[in-house]
């Protein structure tokens, strides 16, 4: 168990770098708690498995140090590092049986036998797979196949972090809950450092106590689930997380308030006078007799909610309402929820109205 | 729903024909000998299975039978290990991938009977390059009257000329397999040679089971490459059941012996293949 920390991390894969688009990760500063289940989250290419091959140790980074428990472990291989990765696609040694498989990373490091037979034992009880424990590896199913990789993971008591690379990629649909459920239930029971990578919100969401939103090589946000829903540091993250994603609309700043096009939206007290945009998830947009005159585009039935897309001008605007609500026709007005609604320049968190704090 | 339609068997009539004419006319030809004694004139007598005992029971058939057993089993033994051995030293990724496989290809794609001359002019005492250098060297090395010269050479120059297609072969095995195997191998703590146990190993196996075959068949029914060079001897030491059935065959117009003879060459070849074959794929996931 250790507590991680990456200081002034960058990476190229190229030689000689020239600028910051060569980087693939642009000057990283992130510590991971001992014990938290993290997740990495961001859209493919966005640098997140190369963070991940550098904590591994898979990759050496080109700038920067990786700390364990303050011990600098940058250029040490993945076996001194003493960490659990498991890979998108299952990785199953095809001659070994179930209990081999799970054993071998304890074998390799010379455990005595009897302790590897109990955590053997342990973990296949875990993830279910105690009944295939004498079967061959290689003619199991994916999702068992993905059990193993997991579960050799997660065999080691003494891993400084278990990290996961989109491990439910190859899992049917209904599989992929199930999983995903045991792994939360996994990290409860072992309390190990978990660090689980994926492109998908969901997953993100479900697993995580922290989630780390990356783009383009940058850390954007680091926040609960929560937080990332609430209130978004970056349009980027409001755009990513949530479905539909968080309704950017530019506006002006003077005076001390937020305006479009002549009417006043909110207080924005500290902000520059300016262009800026005005973030709010359809979750916080109303219909109304006063407000923001907009035209109801078209709307969609999503299940346990509906979707009305609506046009403020030329800027699309996305209102969910519960699946009862009346749908408002033609010309309406968008009424924003005042605590929910942020003020964002170039991108950034800028302000909130007073009710948020 | 099913419909039947007999039309289609003209559809694999042209097939059938080619088969007919390259396989089963020519083997059904070998078969009529091989009960028959010939005399010229195109007389023909029956002979029932007297050739085949004659051949069964011959000491010639059984000592050829030895040496080619004998000669097989070493290429086999040498040629696989340092074919994966050569196919693991080489570079997964760059340039010099490209390079490696054309110079692994060079041996493969010269003419059998060059490959005898070649070797038949190196190996040569007097004037060629390894037999001049082995003599040079102190070795008394002249492969056409000794023996184990002669194997030796032998066993070299088809060690030179069939390795190559192992190492292919097990290259394209390893290629095939992700890097996160080797990632997760890494991660695991597996050492170098539980890397090679555990993992390249068992992800050859297809592609080395395929190599097994083939240079047990070629080499099996060698024939070219050893003529060139030996000829067969000095006196009968490399003579290989396909020599001396051409010895048969073309040398003394034994048809009959010689079609016995190469009948139960083909069962042979036949039985160990497929024993290699089901002992290599025994196991094998469904």
């Amino acid at each position: 168990m250790a507590r991680i920390s990456l200081k002034s991390l960058r990476h190229a894969y190229g030689p000689a770098p020239k600028g910051p688009q060569d980087y693939a990760l642009k000057e990283i500063n992130l510590d991971w708690q001992d014990g938290g289940a993290y997740a990495l989250l961001g859209p493919s290419g966005c640098g997140k498995t190369t963070l991940l091959n550098i904590i591994s140790g898979l990759i050496i980074p080109s700038e920067g140090q990786v700390l364990f428990n303050d011990r600098d472990v940058t250029r040490a291989s993945p076996a001194d590092r003493n960490i659990a990765q498991v890979f998108q696609f299952p990785v199953i040694y095809d001659t070994m049986t179930v209990r081999d498989n799970l054993a071998f990373p304890l074998r390799n490091r010379g455990v005595p036998e009897d302790k590897v037979a109990r955590r053997v034992a342990e973990i296949a009880e875990m993830l279910e797979l105690t009944p295939q424990l004498g079967q061959r590896a290689a003619g199991l199913t994916p999702d068992a196949k993905q059990k193993i990789s997991m579960g050799r993971g997660l065999v080691r008591d003494d891993v400084n972090v278990v990290m996961f690379d989109e491990p439910l990629t190859v899992i049917d649909p209904h599989l992929k809950w199930k999983l995903r459920s045991k792994l939360k239930e996994l990290h409860q029971r072992v309390r190990a450092t978990m660090i689980y990578v994926t492109h998908d919100q969901t997953e993100a969401l479900t697993f995580a106590d922290q989630v780390v939103v990356m783009q383009d090589g940058v850390v954007v946000q680091i926040g609960s689930p929560v937080e990332l829903f609430e209130r978004p540091a970056h349009t980027f993250v409001g755009h990513f997380i949530g479905s539909p994603g968080m309704n950017v609309i530019p506006c002006e700043v003077r005076d001390g308030a937020a305006w479009i096009g002549g009417h006043r939206v909110m207080a924005a007290p500290g902000v520059a006078a300016g262009r800026a945009e005005i973030g709010i998830r359809p979750e916080f947009v109303g219909f109304g007799p006063a407000g923001l005159p907009a035209r109801v585009v078209r709307s969609a039935d999503i299940g346990h909610s509906r979707v009305v897309e609506t046009r403020l001008g030329e800027t699309k605007v996305n209102a969910i309402l519960p699946e009862d609500a009346a749908v408002p026709e033609g010309e309406t007005h968008l009424v924003f929820d005042p605590a929910q609604t942020r003020v964002y320049r170039d991108g950034w968190l800028a302000a909130e109205t007073g009710a948020g704090r | 729903m099913k419909t039947w339609n007999n039309r289609a068997w003209l559809m694999v009539v042209p097939v059938l024909l080619l088969v007919a004419f390259n396989a089963l006319v020519p083997l059904m030809t070998v078969v009529n000998y091989s009960v028959q004694e010939t005399f010229g004139d195109n007389k023909f007598f029956w002979a029932g299975l007297r050739w085949f005992e004659e051949v069964l029971k011959s000491p010639r058939f059984h000592e050829a039978l030895g040496r080619q057993l004998l000669f097989t089993g070493i290429i086999l033994l040498i040629e696989i290990p340092l074919g994966v051995a050569i196919a693991l030293a080489m570079p997964r990724r760059g340039p010099w991938v490209s390079v490696c496989l054309v110079l692994m290809a060079l041996p493969l794609l010269i003419p059998w009977n060059v490959v005898g001359a070649m070797w038949n002019i190196f190996a040569l005492p007097d004037i060629g390059l390894l037999g001049y250098g082995l003599n040079w060297l102190g070795f008394d090395y002249n492969y056409t009257q000794d023996p184990v010269a002669a194997w030796f050479t032998m066993i070299l120059m088809d060690v030179w000329h069939w390795t190559s297609l192992v190492v292919l072969l097990a290259y394209a095995g390893l290629s095939s397999i992700p890097d996160a195997y080797y990632q997760a191998a890494r991660i695991d703590g597996a050492r170098p040679w539980a890397i090679f146990r555990f993992i390249q190993l068992p992800k050859m196996k297809r592609v080395l089971t395929i190599a097994i075959l083939l240079r047990f068949m070629d080499s099996f029914m060698i024939y070219t490459e050893v003529s060139v060079l030996t000829g067969g001897g000095p006196g009968n030491s490399t003579t290989l059941l396909s020599i001396d059935l051409v010895k048969y065959a073309l040398g003394q117009f034994d048809l009959g012996r010689a079609a016995a003879m190469s009948l139960i060459y083909f069962v042979l070849t036949l039985l160990v293949s497929w024993v290699f074959y089901t002992v290599m794929t025994r196991d094998e996931p469904q």
